[in-house]
């Protein structure tokens, strides 16, 4: 009595699965969420009663936008393609010019002792700024560093600073840190 | 002389389908694999501004997205055509932020709630006026871990 089982059919197969791939074409995305990343700086309930001893002049950085996405950087009218050059000139003052930031010198592992910029990037835009706009400047003052820490690591280490260890990362992090404040917004433009 | 020719009949066989499904299947994991659960509908339509600077999300279930951009055709009569936020499914206003945050903390683990990142998704032609109070409301929460959502640009020199 011993009777074949009959086969499954599988002709079948191909349809279920094509089902299921239509089902997560459908209800999958494939874009890679990324962005520039930031901290805001903590909540103050009065900014007045603001404490901290004033920054000099020489070693802050403004950068102005207005509703029109106009460009003022330290008092002068700028395109978003020369920001780069003249953030990483302020931040790394490669000739110790009287006009830009003073160095702190410091003993940081690998380097001996170095000068530190003490250059605080502060941005201020209008309130109808556009927002890609504020994007694009915050895009630039961020890259102007991570181009100073590239330059840096690759003269240094010869290697990108990607490919760095944690304690190298560090060190160059040290030496060009990301000091981007943001001012208040006013409102001038209207709306 | 003919030695490889073929006796009877000038048919083609028909293609094996045997296959089939296992290409089906392969194709299949590749998309399970690369892609994503969608979780929200959007609302709101958005042209991400671009960038060259990026750092990628690492943990996507730490992240809580906030949207903010036009409302699609569909929602204009209701919502008009400035731009608006969108949290989850729905239209918000600024003082749901601190809601929305506080919620998005409680479905975490305790343990991950420093870790957590706001992802602001903006349509590059909002004004400013509506992200800084989004930002303003953040800081009220204490989320103040943010990234502000843009496309890859090719560096240029």
């Amino acid at each position: 009595m011993s009777r074949k089982t009959p086969e499954i059919p599988s002709a079948s197969l191909a349809d279920i699965a094509f089902m299921l791939l239509i089902f997560f074409l459908v209800t999958t995305t494939m874009d890679v969420d990324s962005g520039l990343e930031r901290r805001l700086p903590a909540f103050v309930e009065n900014p007045e009663e603001d404490d901290t001893p004033p920054i000099k002049e020489r070693n802050v950085f403004i950068v102005l936008v207005n509703k029109d996405n106009q460009l003022l950087v330290e008092g002068e009218w700028m395109q978003i393609s020369e920001l780069r050059e003249k953030a990483k000139e302020f931040m790394a003052n490669p000739f110790d010019l009287e006009n830009l930031p003073e160095k702190e010198y410091k003993e940081v592992n690998f380097f001996g002792e170095v000068g530190i910029s003490k250059g605080v990037i502060s941005l201020q835009n209008d309130l109808g700024t556009q927002y890609g706009t504020y994007i694009a400047v915050q895009n630039e003052l961020v890259g102007a560093i991570n181009e100073l820490r590239e330059e840096l690591s690759k003269s240094k280490f010869g290697k990108p600073y990607a490919s760095l260890t944690k304690e190298e990362q560090d060190a160059v992090r040290e030496i060009y840190p990301q000091r981007i404040s943001e001012a208040e917004p006013k409102k001038v433009g209207g709306k | 002389m003919h030695k490889f020719k073929k006796k009877g009949s000038n048919e083609l066989p028909p293609i094996s389908t045997a296959s089939l499904p296992d290409i089906v299947f392969m194709l299949l994991f590749f998309f399970m694999v690369s892609t994503t659960m969608r979780e929200v509908t959007l609302k709101v339509r958005q042209t991400l501004p671009s960038a060259t600077e990026l750092n990628k999300l690492e943990k996507k279930s730490l992240v809580s997205y906030i949207y903010v951009g036009v409302p699609h055709r569909e929602f204009q009569r209701a919502y008009g055509i400035e731009p608006r936020i969108q949290l989850n499914d729905q239209f918000a206003e600024v003082s749901d932020i601190t809601d929305y945050i506080i919620a998005e903390r409680e479905a975490r683990n305790e343990a991950e709630v420093p870790f957590m990142i706001t992802s602001l998704k903006v349509d590059e032609y909002t004004k400013m006026q509506i992200v800084q109070d989004i930002k303003q409301e953040l800081r009220k929460a204490a989320a103040l871990h943010i990234n502000y959502s843009a496309r890859k640009r090719q560096a240029q020199f």
